[in-house]
């Protein structure tokens, strides 16, 4: 892990190789294990419980905001990040915030950039947020237009895997075999198709904009290391976090975390960073674990475990271990190689 | 300043005079020239603490117009046609928003069938969006109405279209009086938002209101047209003072005074209505016209009393509404409720058909003598139309219509025989 780098912190101190914040030096201790982080986010919004994406935003703004000294405007798609942190005359957000329309969120961003720019005040900061479907489906177009302008704007996507706030319906970040409303688990091939959807954070990098990431919740360390490594270059920067949603996904509310690590260690959510094009670091796995684990516990994927579907259960391992070749992401001298 | 210049041009800097701070372009005929002109100043200097945006669509325009305007900077976009119905719902929000952008819109027929050329369809579309829409008759209204245009969205706190007929104005070479920058500094205050997004006071914009508030939000918003009512005319009288021409308010008439026929219109075909009019009151016509120049608000009171003593009004548009017939027409026919006279609808210079003073001259004449029929299309080609018909009838098949007219039309029938 990254901060045992910094710091040397001996076995016997935990046991496992986890490291907690109680037993580093308090500067690199993570934002959130803070007495003064911003709670950009208050608490007493009305998102379900164990919301994964409630999680990523909190983290990652209150990261953002201590990068920038509280210098930092939201621009926000329509979703359920939006609907549940601001039902009128009510709002969760302790920052300057706004909300315009579902596809627009990095355009409106970088309306705000820029008249931070002729203002002169090119210490307030931008970021803007959508979950994945304001992002790789309807938002897309923009995005890709704030992108190829190189707009100093950190995009934020909460990725979720689908339509949550409509009802759960696909979208172009569902994975396969994935049940939604619109993908109902029914026929020969039950669940969403094979062979579709869009990996954005690779079509983001590869607009070679300075920075592109991929993080998740369980890693809390790893997110907020990620969302300061972009507050600290200008222009167009993405991060999508995996943000696992128990109403979506059907699972329980109380495995958001351990989803959202299960998915990282069975390489269905790969890890990694770039810059300018080029993929800089990967998040290494030790030991890969099998996707069944992971898919199990959530009844999205329930029908891949009915008798029959051995064969649709087995597509999903082959993604996991294309996504391990593909983004290197076994450990040297790991137990699989 | 006098000078011979293009339309477009002309407006590119009126507005640069008006010292936006951010500019959204997108490319679209006819209103494209107005953006590069924009470009070009701001890339040589001469147009100061501006950023200049180049994006992806006419959608992003207008959202990144959004954002800046909430951000406190004076934004400006301009855009046509098929551009602005796919930023319709970025126009619809920032108007709910409050956001006081000015935006050109360089008037073209949407589609399908394509067509590049003239009419008020594009504008029309989005006349219930909660815009000020503000329609021009020349080059030098263009000019004047853009200045005014930032005053009064601004005063409102509503964004403002400023609506000229594509080709006949944006690409017309005529004289225009380019103002002075220091008369437009003495005229137009900086913007001074009352609500900005800004760290030291942070706020939360575009939360959602549901049915306990919504109706009261869009009373508000009906209420700040209401209240342009009053004020374009004093910010028309103003700008008089200080440039010294009269442009802009809610209406203009021309010879309606005594007028038993009246035209009712608006944008550039006015200036071949009155000069209709003059050759018809040579020969002893009463007969005048009124320009609509505030769309929206629609000034209801102004065209009332400016009617009340005409036998018969004619309204003359270039856009009417599938199925039902006029659009200005049922506003105009609104104002004239109590009034026991006809109002004629005439639907004309669609996709650019010039309106030529012959037809008019014929329509008037079929007016004056209250021969129209209601809803009345200038210089239809009924044989045409009959023919298609007939064809119709005969193939009982249904698709693609253009193509089969176009067939019946020019070197293609030619060719056929």
């Amino acid at each position: 892990m990254n901060q045992a780098e910094n710091q040397k912190v001996r076995f016997y101190q935990t046991g496992t190789y986890t490291v907690g914040n109680r037993l580093l030096d308090g500067d690199i201790r993570t934002v959130q294990a803070s007495s003064d982080r911003s709670n950009s986010l208050d608490s007493g919004h009305r998102a379900c419980q164990g919301c994964g994406e409630a999680l990523g935003a909190r983290y990652a703004i209150d990261a953002a905001m201590r990068e920038t000294n509280n210098q930092l405007i939201a621009c926000n798609a329509t979703g359920c990040l939006e609907v549940f942190t601001t039902p009128y005359p009510e709002t969760a957000w302790q920052m300057p915030w706004i909300h315009s329309l579902f596809g627009n969120a990095a355009a409106v961003a970088t309306g705000v950039a820029a008249a931070m720019k002729v203002k002169g005040r090119q210490d307030v900061r931008v970021i803007a947020q959508g979950g994945d479907g304001g992002t790789t489906d309807i938002g897309f177009g923009c995005l890709s237009g704030m992108f190829d302008r190189n707009d100093d704007v950190l995009y934020i996507c909460y990725d979720n895997q689908a339509y949550m706030n409509t009802g759960v319906q696909r979208s172009s970040a569902t994975p396969p075999a994935a049940r939604t409303a619109t993908t109902m688990p029914v026929g020969p091939e039950p669940g969403n198709q094979f062979g579709q959807g869009k990996n954005v954070p690779l079509v983001a990098l590869a607009h070679n904009i300075p920075y592109v990431a991929t993080a998740s919740v369980h890693d809390l360390h790893d997110l907020e290391r990620k969302v300061k490594k972009a507050m600290s270059v200008r222009g167009s920067r993405y991060l999508q976090i995996f943000v696992p949603c128990p109403l979506g996904w059907g699972s329980k509310p109380c495995d958001t975390i351990k989803l959202a690590r299960m998915a990282t260690e069975c390489g269905l959510w790969p890890m990694f960073e770039g810059e300018y094009g080029e993929i800089t670091n990967t998040h290494k796995l030790r030991r890969p674990s099998k996707v069944d684990g992971y898919l199990k516990l959530q009844r999205r994927f329930a029908h891949l475990f009915k008798p029959g579907q051995e064969g649709q259960l087995a597509k999903m391992q082959d993604l996991a271990d294309t996504n391990i070749r593909k983004f290197q992401l076994l450990e040297e001298g790991s137990d699989d190689e | 300043m006098l000078k011979q210049m293009e339309g477009s041009v002309a407006v590119a800097e009126a507005v640069g005079l008006c010292r936006p701070e951010v500019i959204c372009a997108y490319p679209i005929t006819p209103q494209t020239h107005i953006v590069e002109g924009l470009g070009e100043m701001v890339k040589s200097g001469k147009l100061e603490n501006c950023e200049y945006l180049n994006v992806e669509s006419e959608f992003a325009a207008l959202s990144v117009g959004i954002g800046s305007s909430a951000a406190g900077a004076r934004t400006y976009t301009a855009t046509a046609s098929q551009g602005i119905l796919y930023m319709a719902e970025a126009v619809y929000n920032a108007s709910g928003m409050g956001l006081p952008i000015v935006m050109t819109v360089g008037n073209r027929a949407i589609g399908a069938p394509i067509n590049i050329w003239n009419d008020q369809t594009d504008s029309m579309s989005m006349r219930d969006a909660g815009w000020i829409q503000l329609f021009c008759e020349t080059n030098q209204e263009a000019v004047d109405v853009h200045i005014q245009a930032f005053r009064i969205a601004e005063a409102l706190s509503v964004p403002v279209m400023v609506c000229m007929d594509g080709f006949i104005l944006t690409h017309a070479y005529e004289r225009v009086d380019i103002p002075e920058q220091s008369q437009v500094d003495e005229f137009l205050p900086p913007f001074v938002p009352r609500q900005v997004l800004d760290p030291a006071n942070p706020i939360s914009m575009g939360a959602m209101v549901g049915p306990e508030a919504f109706t009261e939000v869009r009373y508000l918003a009906h209420h700040r047209q209401m209240e342009a009512l009053d004020l374009i005319p004093q910010v028309a009288e103003s700008f008089r003072e200080i440039f010294g021409r009269d442009s802009g308010g809610l209406i203009s008439t021309y010879k309606a005074d005594d007028a038993e026929t009246l035209i009712v219109s608006l944008g550039s075909v006015i200036g071949t209505i009155k000069d209709v009019i003059d050759e018809r009151r040579e020969n002893g016509e009463k007969i005048g016209c009124v320009a609509i120049r505030s769309y929206r608000p629609f000034p209801i009171q102004a065209i009332h009393d400016a009617c009340k003593h005409a036998k018969r009004v004619v309204v003359i548009e270039k856009c009417f509404a599938v199925g039902m017939g006029g659009i200005v027409a049922a506003n105009v026919r609104m104002a004239l409720t109590t009034l026991p006279l006809p109002v004629y609808t005439v639907v004309a210079g669609l996709g650019g058909r010039p309106i030529t003073q012959k037809s008019l001259h014929r329509l008037f004449e079929q007016a004056g003598q209250d021969k129209l029929e209601g809803l009345h299309f200038l210089d239809l080609d009924k044989q045409l139309v009959d023919k298609i018909l007939e064809q119709e009838e005969l193939t009982g098949c249904s698709g693609s219509t253009a193509e089969n007219i176009l067939s019946n039309v020019g070197v293609v029938a030619t060719a056929k025989v």
